[in-house]
């Protein structure tokens, strides 16, 4: 325990534009998981490793003597490819069956992604060098970098292209209607075999970018997968599906507990607190609901 | 009861207690396979039979290992001692205080997870469906997680079980360990198998198929949806136990909280023999313990790329299990009324 971060309140200052900028990202993260849980009715645990995935292509990128930024552009077309064919190939038989049949395949694919990294990048921690620098405030108390920034920049830029792709484009107009109730949408001639494929595939996309960013800023880890999934579950079930608002400040404020989690518990303790949370939001949505005792279906 | 059953059981009993003999050399082999029976087994209890599919029973694995090791640990030597010198360096048990420390240990390793079970069972077993796979799931997580980071009981580094002490050399620790989990799937497979002969299990299928309509029917649901899983808690505790004296060294994420191996494994044999039924999950375990020791040496390091693709196939491809197929197969063998004419029409049909 270290009560620093309550003492010097320069840290708090940046434990909460630390956890802002992070947020942002997580959020990006989990309005993908929040597309497809609408849409398919599939909560992917393969999500975090579709992240990790869209990291190693920037990284390299970054290898080969690429700027890393370029990932951005390079990571979410081909994990929209990755996305489309996870989907031809697996997902696209479980979308009307149990949901625990879905966990549970996901969770399969989890395993092999995160083993098939490991093989071919290694089991290093690795990280891609953008070399933007660093921002100074308040008299260098606060250190921020700027691959930060520039990341929740970016997030800010995909999160808003993607709401007007989704308000104005005809697959947008598809996928919604599919999301609203999949069967009218088949009889007014939406082909919803198409919609899901094209869903699965932009949630992968929006992982790459996501991915891409967090090998820029952050750490990537073939193993590091899980809990990039856990928090976007986190966010989607305390935002709601279909709050974008939501969705971000929910990011944000996850981005900052895990920030003062990190400070006041000890790094060691940060994946366990997310995972805790995990559970304090469940158990405390379920009591909350249990209380006006909806009746379901 | 009937005579045909009890003569396969006591053949399964002889088999049992006569297969370290037999085959000296897979003794640890039979007795994981024992331990995986048993998670298996449990898991169906709450899996299969109440439908709530928990990914989070290797909690309870995992604190039997850690509570068993301790305490064999604690009740003779300083636990932060032992821990720091990383084991059997410092301190050596004696037979006695080996098999006094064990028994205590496996008895707490049984009690705290079924306690632990049912004070988190008021909240958690109110979560439905998806819900309550991601919250055990990350419960499992967590565990790993919060124990990697506490230094009494090793903390990143691990902890050293203590070692079998020096009474026949390694025959008998492998006796030992076999005869301990063999007698464990026993027990469970009595209390599973007595389970379903009562209301109990009825009312845990009733819950499975609508849990709203049982609640309706004036069954206190939560009060047996809490016992179902302090059942599978006490039995994984005990598992868990058993195996951390046989593999001898615990970690927090590799072998204690090991969701990605042995968390998965106890859904996948629960599944690939079929959930719901007494003996699915006892030939599932069987089938995938001899594939994976048959077969995992030919993967080399790509285990775990055929465990995922295992999984996506099992579950998409065979979701029934090994029971379901042979019950659509034999329909007769499983009490089934057939009507021979109509099964005529389905063959032409086809």
């Amino acid at each position: 325990m270290d009560f620093m971060v309550f003492q010097y309140p320069m840290i708090s200052v940046q434990a909460c534009l630390d956890g802002i900028l992070l947020g942002i990202l997580f959020a990006l993260i989990a309005y993908g998981m929040a597309l497809q849980w609408g849409v398919m009715n599939i909560i992917n645990i393969a999500q975090g490793d579709l992240v990790i995935l869209g990291g190693y292509i920037a990284y390299f990128m970054y290898l080969y003597g690429i700027h890393p930024a370029w990932g951005v552009i390079v990571a979410p077309i081909i994990m929209y490819f990755v996305g489309v064919c996870l989907y031809k190939l697996v997902i696209n038989k479980v979308v009307d069956r149990d949901l625990f049949i879905s966990i549970l395949a996901t969770f399969g694919i989890s395993i092999l992604f995160m083993q098939l990294m490991n093989f071919a990048f290694g089991a290093d921690v690795v990280l891609a060098n953008s070399g933007y620098g660093t921002t100074f405030l308040f008299d260098s108390a606060v250190v921020l970098p700027n691959s930060k920034i520039f990341s929740a920049f970016i997030s800010i830029l995909f999160a808003i292209c993607l709401v007007i792709y989704m308000k104005k484009s005809k697959l947008g107009r598809a996928i919604r209607a599919t999301a609203q109730n999949a069967r009218a949408a088949k009889i007014l001639g939406v082909d919803t075999e198409k919609v899901y494929a094209a869903t699965f595939g932009i949630n992968a996309a929006l992982c790459g970018v996501a991915g891409a960013l967090i090998s820029i800023t952050f750490t990537i880890h073939p193993y590091m997968g899980l809990p990039y999934t856990i928090r976007s579950f986190m966010i989607v079930i305390v935002a709601g599906l279909g709050n974008l608002p939501g969705v971000a400040m929910s990011g944000m404020g996850l981005g900052v507990f895990e920030e003062f989690a990190d400070y006041i518990l000890g790094t060691e303790f940060r994946i366990g607190s997310v995972f805790l949370l995990l559970v304090l939001i469940l158990v405390y949505r379920r009591f909350k609901l249990s209380r006006k005792r909806e009746y379901l279906k | 009861m009937n005579k045909n059953n009890l003569i396969l059981y006591i053949g399964i009993l002889i088999f049992g207690l006569s297969a370290p003999f037999i085959f000296p050399a897979f003794k640890v082999q039979l007795s994981i396979l024992c331990i995986l029976i048993v998670l298996a087994t449990t898991w169906n209890i709450q899996g299969g039979e109440m439908g709530y599919n928990s990914f989070g029973n290797i909690l309870f694995y995992g604190l039997g290992m850690y509570l068993c090791a301790s305490v064999q640990v604690g009740m003779f030597f300083p636990l932060a001692e032992w821990t720091e010198s990383g084991g059997e360096k410092t301190f050596v048990h004696t037979p006695s205080q080996f098999f006094q420390g064990m028994a205590v240990g496996l008895a707490v390793a049984a009690i705290i997870p079924t306690i632990v079970a049912g004070l988190i069972g008021y909240a958690i077993l109110g979560l439905r469906g998806h819900y309550f796979a991601i919250c055990t799931l990350g419960l499992g997580v967590a565990a790993g997680e919060i124990s990697g980071g506490i230094e009494i009981i090793g903390a990143g580094q691990g902890f050293t079980t203590p070692p079998f002490p020096d009474v026949g050399g390694l025959e008998a620790r492998g006796e030992f360990f076999y005869l301990l989990s063999f007698g464990t799937l026993v027990l469970t497979f009595i209390a599973v198998r007595a389970i379903y002969f009562t209301r109990f299990k009825l009312i845990l299928n009733a819950i499975r198929d609508n849990e709203d309509k049982a609640e309706a029917m004036g069954i206190q649901t939560m009060k047996y949806k809490i016992i179902g899983w302090m059942i599978s808690a006490f039995f994984c505790g005990l598992a868990g136990g058993i195996m951390g004296g046989l593999v001898g060294y615990i970690d927090s994420t590799d072998v204690a909280f090991d969701g990605r191996e042995m968390g998965v494994f106890m859904v996948l044999m629960a599944i690939l023999g079929g959930k719901g039924t007494l003996w699915g999950p006892v030939i599932g375990a069987t089938v995938f313990h001899i594939f994976k020791e048959g077969f995992w040496t030919f993967f080399l390091g790509w285990q775990y790329v055929a465990l995922g693709f295992l999984i996506v196939v099992i579950v998409i491809y065979f979701p029934e299990g090994i029971m379901g197929w042979l019950r659509e197969k034999y329909p007769e063998r499983f009490g089934e009324v057939v009507d021979e004419a109509d099964r005529k029409a389905q063959v032409e049909l086809k």
